[in-house]
């Protein structure tokens, strides 16, 4: 009777008992299948939010009715020089099915230009230190007109290491510097289009983050930001969206940036995955027939084979909201839709915590999960997927499931290859490497050229990464890895390994009790725990 | 202990090799028919110095550098500039200026150790703003090269022996030194320092720098 009175909490919230089904995990490229503890709360993403029918017509709205700003068009004077910034591959995950929705807000924004005469347009791709984007996938974000028309003089990524075409904006009181793209800082107008995919990214984030250089970005994505960030999915209490507002303040004074940010739902699969966002228990005989088939598909390909397919299967993501005009209120607008979507009333938390960690993040898009991207994954984002208090207990036990293969794309990650063989033997602890290795590998003059000429993240992103894990790392008390193929990866990330999700509960249960609360998040999981 | 970035030349920095240089030379020739000549020989034996090369750097040094037999020094010092500004100079790798000077930013010593000739590659290395730098050097009796090498030949095991021997000389730590190169034969060079780097690889460099996790890094 318990039971059933706890099923009836939210629809995005699910009890395991004695019938239930078993409950699909992503586990790298795998989807498994795994029969989890009775009286485990699982939580769901809520369903999709509704997409606006028609979102030129959406973001036209926009930009003629802006925030605290005049129209667009009213901005514009012929022979004025604007820039055009977006986000970059890093969202939404995995890339959207063209037309992207940043292809539709350049249409609509370049139409505007080309009829106030203003031609000296560029547009840059706000990548910061991620890896610059390739030119096929650019020309696949916004389709191959704009690209034809603007690449590869006037549509190009932000490069953060040429130094003559950086400029300092300013420092803010405490010190923290501002360097941004020459090109966007001395332009008469920044335009910059947002995708909303997590409450993290946009707002101040975009300009002061996205086109900023190397010393900028080290003034907050450091390890005592991230541990003061209560998450860092939180806005309100996140000491690194903090950060970034005071830089906005600067970017606010010394350029005039037009912001247009956009809020999607939740539709990861359609059509023959989309069974994968729902409760196993509604399953339907076809649902099942597909999950088999797919399972079987897969079991026939080699790692490679089945990263390739799941990478290649664009999302279904639907726009929700489209605001624009100053930064503030227009991200105040795009915050409260999001977490419309994501946010999950959750009460009490959770002893043991369990996640699959799924093939793709930010950082890995066309390419492998390292191991520091599994745990950029599992402590990083999922762990921070709360609002007011973790969805763990301090102390307890998060258990990852993932292979924690020891693979690394050379042309994407080479620099993370290093931090994992020779520094994470040497310390875990984050300050410690900051002040110690970071500017080293900032400086590396191969890595700075893989950065500049290649496709390769910036030479101090897995430190970044690693920090991204800190606040989790502090709250934690293990970290189980379930399904892990070797011991030497868990080992150099300080977790413990376990063959199954079997032994890793029971390892679980032997330090927080056999009465301890589990929560499990189903995956892919773009939520946010609400908790009371 | 100060820190050192050691560069391979051809095709490393410059997408010439030391073919480019033997057929410049080829081309310009006290008169027609020998320039046609050696020309023609030159280009004939392109597929002998490929086989070689992938057998042994020694023996494709022993038969490449004998078609300089004959040729006169002042000669060829006279046509290093006129080498420089229409075969080396446009063939500069656009990403060496930024990796020099990324490199030299830090501090590092620039040193670039090449099999190529000492006479060809001076003014590129005044280009480059290279001031340390070693080359092979040609034997000339009576102002006529011989065909042979002056030791040390630079190749191979011999880079990384002279690069030990520099940095013993000037305090190098080669831990904390980086090494560039794009062919397999300088894997010795690769080795020795604590940052080495493949550039524009050949294929068995390419794999070895992918098995070792060496940075793979493209200049063009």
């Amino acid at each position: 009777m318990a039971l059933q009175l706890r099923k009836s909490t939210h629809e995005s919230i699910v009890y395991i008992d004695n019938d239930s089904a078993p409950r699909i995990m992503p586990s790298g490229e795998d989807f498994i299948l795994e029969d989890i503890p009775v009286g485990t709360r699982v939580l769901y993403p809520n369903p999709p939010l509704k997409g606006l029918p028609n979102r030129e017509a959406a973001i036209r709205y926009a930009v003629n009715h802006p925030f605290d700003c005049d129209p667009l068009y009213a901005q514009l004077k012929p022979g004025m020089k604007v820039t055009i910034a977006v986000d970059d591959i890093s969202l939404p995950l995995p890339p959207m099915a063209t037309p992207d929705i940043r292809q539709t807000m350049l249409e609509v924004v370049l139409d505007l230009l080309a009829a106030n005469a203003v031609d000296d347009v560029h547009i840059i791709i706000a990548n910061s230190l991620h890896r610059k984007m390739t030119p096929w996938e650019m020309k696949r974000m916004v389709g191959q007109k704009i690209y034809d028309e603007f690449y590869p003089d006037r549509y190009y990524n932000h490069d953060a290491e040429w130094k003559e075409g950086l400029i300092k904006i300013g420092e803010t009181r405490h010190k923290e510097p501002l360097v941004l793209n020459r090109r966007a800082a001395e332009s008469d107008l920044l335009i910059y289009c947002n995708i909303n995919f997590v409450p993290m990214d946009g707002g101040h984030k975009s300009v002061a983050v996205g086109l900023c250089d190397y010393e900028s970005l080290r003034a907050h994505h450091d390890p005592q930001t991230i541990r003061e960030s209560d998450s860092y999915m939180d806005p309100a209490r996140s000491e690194l969206a903090n950060k970034c507002i005071r830089l906005g303040k600067i970017v606010d004074k010394e350029l005039n940036v037009f912001h247009i940010e956009t809020a999607i739902n939740n539709r990861m699969y359609k059509g023959d995955m989309d069974f994968l966002l729902k409760n196993e228990d509604d399953f339907t005989a076809f649902d099942r027939m597909k999950f088999e088939a797919m399972r079987y598909t897969m079991s026939k390909l080699p790692r490679p084979a089945r990263r390739k397919l799941l990478h290649s299967r664009p999302a279904h993501y639907e726009m929700t909201a489209c605001y624009a005009g100053k930064t503030e209120p227009v991200h105040a607008k795009i915050i409260e839709k999001g977490f419309q979507q994501y946010a999950i009333p959750v009460r009490g938390q959770c002893d043991i915590l369990i996640t699959g960690i799924p093939d793709i993040s930010p950082y890995n898009v066309y390419s492998i999960l390292n191991p520091l991207l599994v745990q950029v994954m599992g402590l990083g984002y999922h762990f921070n997927f709360y609002r007011n208090k973790p969805l763990l207990k301090k102390g307890g036990v998060m258990i990852v499931h993932h292979p924690c293969y020891d693979e690394f794309d050379h042309n994407f990650h080479p620099s993370y290859i290093e931090f994992f063989n020779r520094l994470l033997p040497e310390s875990r602890d984050a300050f410690y490497l900051r002040d110690k290795y970071e500017r080293e590998f900032a400086n590396n003059p191969s890595y700075v050229e893989m950065y500049r000429r290649g496709n390769a993240y910036h030479g101090a992103h897995p430190f970044f990464m690693w920090y991204w894990g800190e606040n989790g790392r502090q709250h934690v008390g293990k970290v189980i890895a379930a399904g892990a193929e070797n011991a030497h990866v868990p080992a150099m990330l300080g977790w413990e390994r376990a063959d199954n999700l079997t032994e890793a509960v029971a390892m679980a249960r032997n330090i927080m009790g056999n009465s301890a609360e589990i929560t499990m998040l189903h995956q892919p999981m773009i939520g946010i725990a609400d908790m009371e | 202990m100060a820190a050192a970035a050691f560069y391979d030349l051809e095709g490393t920095l410059v997408s010439t090799n030391l073919v480019h240089t033997l057929g410049f030379y080829a081309r310009n020739q006290p008169d027609l028919f020998r320039s046609v000549r050696k020309s023609a020989t030159t280009l004939l034996s392109v597929p002998l110095f490929a086989v070689s090369d992938q057998y042994s750097r020694k023996v494709f040094n022993d038969l490449f550098f004998k078609r300089y037999k004959g040729e006169s020094e002042d000669r060829m010092r006279f046509f290093a500039d006129e080498l420089f500004e229409t075969v080396l100079k446009p063939a500069v790798f656009p990403g060496a200026f930024e990796l020099i000077d990324k490199s030299r930013s830090l501090g590092l010593r620039q040193v670039v150790v090449t099999g190529a000739l000492e006479v060809s590659v001076k003014p590129l290395m005044d280009y480059l703003c290279i001031d340390e730098w070693v080359a092979n050097r040609l034997e000339f009796v009576k102002g006529v090269a011989t065909g042979r090498l002056l030791p040390p030949v630079l190749a191979s095991a011999t880079k990384a022996s002279w690069i030990r021997t520099y940095a013993e000389r000037e305090g190098i730590n080669l831990s904390e030194s980086f090494a560039y190169s794009d062919s397999m034969s300088d894997l010795p060079m690769l080795s020795i320092v604590g940052h080495p780097a493949a550039v524009n690889p050949d294929f068995r460099l390419r794999q070895t720098a992918l098995h070792h996790d060496w940075p793979i890094l493209n200049l063009k």
